[in-house]
């Protein structure tokens, strides 16, 4: 009898506490974050969408090699000595330029957004940004085309390249030939001269892939 | 007369199709908003924000739903009895909105008062029952069969402590027509029956168990409604929406109606009963409030906060088991109200 009553008081009691606290929850302020206008802040080291700033590339194709899943693709040619590669032909940080960048692919639905291609960069131009709303309807609209180059301009620096480079065997063909005389030795200094200056940039970068 | 409609252009067909149309007019509204506010309630005792999107606050969101329904396709399981199956919410729809007969919403506007109002609305939403059976027995679903018997098993059960829980007031008023039982209460709050009704100082030793009547009402007509915590009847996660779960667009829709209709038709006999129905709590104080037209506002505000604390109690409170819900009824609603009957009807011989 004393159990039944008492039972009683504690519904009751406990349903009088549960409204109480439910009611004053209807004046308290939502927590809902109504995502399309009002947005988190994202954390600092957040990973999105990459972004590459061509006017810094070299073309080292370091962070394509160290892509785990190659969706990086790249294509260099080397530049004529003399030629400036983009507008400036050197980079912020004050590396030349050597190599035309005709093509420098990000393959979003294959990228696992690892961001190991952002540490080997010796430009610092491949980052993170903070987009991360970039949803298409086919497949192909999540290959991001970065390099500046338009396909005019590509046929118009290979083409300079190949007659700079037929220049080059013709030279040699020439220093061939007069192998017996003496000046053949200075037209050779004043080839390799030439040649020093884009190579210097080029052999660096080799090397650094290498390693 | 029963209402102006019908002393202004006398007892016909055409009159009574006048009285009816504004009801369930209102009827739609209310279920419409109701279910609104359910939702924008909910959202703000669990800190959300609620529906906001279409129309200002969200406003429009369950006209659109109900659009939505009205426009999708009738559907009819294979194996169900077709027939029956297509009845059943009708039944359900009628029986909840047969209830608003006599329900008095003005001194001047109640759709029928019947000298034995109180009975018949009893009797006309326990029908509602029928309709529950037929739905899950029809659709040929366990589910549904199981929702369907443990609503026969609960709204069964409930109806006993609800009508030993109204007879109290019966007993005080002496009648059991709506219009008459709200007139007894005339006067201001102190003379609602929740209060013990009109009398000398001497009826406040009823107050306690009019109080204990009102709660018990109040809970088992919430029992009726299938509403949580007593909501066995649809429980989402055991016996997913129990009779509603081969029902969608329209059809589905009528069920979904029927329970907001019968909410509001409950919380309205509730404040009839024990909070003075369309009287002004300020009684003969302010006359200007006790208006006809003013009326309907009293009302209607308080069924409506009686709806709110529904909607509140069902985003407190978890569901009850089946036992648990028999032991509530049987072991504890049941013997109270009869004790409470025994004093009441001892005081009113007296």
């Amino acid at each position: 009898m004393k159990s039944y009553f008492k039972n009683i008081y504690q519904t009751l009691s406990s349903i009088m506490a549960g409204m109480k606290i439910t009611f004053s929850h209807i004046p308290q302020k939502s927590v809902t974050i109504q995502y399309p206008e009002q947005r988190l802040q994202l954390p600092e080291r957040e990973r999105n969408r990459i972004f590459v700033n061509m006017d810094d590339c070299i073309g080292c194709d370091q962070c394509a090699k160290a892509c785990p899943v190659s969706c990086i693709e790249i294509e260099t040619f080397k530049a004529v000595p003399g030629d400036i590669v983009g507008k400036t032909g050197v980079t912020s940080n004050g590396k030349k330029k050597a190599l035309f960048v005709p093509k420098f692919t990000i393959d979003f639905a294959k990228c696992c957004f690892c961001q190991l291609c952002v540490f080997p960069c010796p430009t610092d131009c491949i980052y993170m940004t903070d987009v991360f709303e970039y949803s298409v309807f086919k497949r192909d609209g999540l290959i991001y085309e970065f390099s500046d180059m338009t396909p005019e301009m590509t046929i118009e620096k290979k083409k300079k390249l190949a007659e700079y480079q037929a220049e080059q065997e013709r030279k040699k063909a020439e220093a061939q030939t007069s192998k017996a005389s003496t000046p053949k030795e200075e037209s050779q200094e004043k080839i390799v001269q030439i040649e020093l200056k884009p190579k210097t940039e080029e052999q660096k970068n080799e090397n650094k892939t290498e390693s | 007369m029963d209402n102006f409609i019908t002393s202004l252009l006398g007892e016909n067909i055409l009159t009574f199709v006048l009285v009816t149309i504004p009801i369930i007019v209102f009827v739609a509204l209310f279920a419409l908003y109701a279910v609104l506010g359910e939702r924008k309630i909910s959202a703000w005792i669990q800190n959300r924000v609620g529906p906001n999107r279409v129309g200002k606050g969200g406003m429009f969101q369950t006209l659109i739903d109900g659009l939505k329904l009205i426009q999708k396709e009738f559907v009819s399981p294979l194996r169900a009895d077709k027939y029956i199956f297509n009845l059943a919410p009708i039944i359900v729809f009628t029986a909840s909105f047969m209830g608003f007969a006599v329900i008095p919403f003005s001194s001047i506007f109640i759709g029928a008062d019947l000298n034995l109002g109180l009975f018949y609305f009893f009797a006309i939403t326990s029908l509602g029952v029928i309709g529950l059976m037929i739905a899950g027995w029809s659709s040929n679903n366990k589910y549904s069969l199981y929702g369907a018997v443990r609503s026969i098993s609960q709204i069964v059960s409930y109806e006993i402590p609800t009508a030993l829980a109204a007879i109290p007031v019966v007993m005080l008023a002496g009648s059991l027509s709506m219009q008459t039982i709200i007139n007894e209460q005339a006067g201001g709050i102190l003379n609602w029956y929740i209060f013990g009704g009109p009398g000398t100082v001497s009826k406040f030793i009823l107050f306690p168990f009019m109080l204990t009547s009102a709660v018990i009402l109040f809970v088992s007509t919430l029992a009726e409604t299938n509403r949580t915590p007593f909501d066995i009847v649809e429980a989402d996660s055991e016996i997913v929406a129990g009779v509603h779960i081969e029902y969608s667009g329209m059809k589905f829709a009528m069920f979904f109606f029927a329970e907001y209709a019968q909410m509001f038709a409950v919380a309205a006999i509730v404040s009839t009963l024990f909070l003075g129905g369309w009287q002004s709590p300020f009684g003969d104080l302010i006359p200007a409030l006790n208006n006809p037209w003013v009326q309907f506002g009293w009302s209607i505000s308080k069924a409506l906060i009686l709806v709110f604390i529904q909607i509140w109690l069902r985003w407190t409170l978890p569901r009850l088991r089946v036992d648990q819900l028999m032991t509530v009824c049987w072991k504890y609603l049941i013997p109270i109200t009869l004790i409470n009957l025994f004093i009441v009807g001892l005081y009113a011989v007296l």
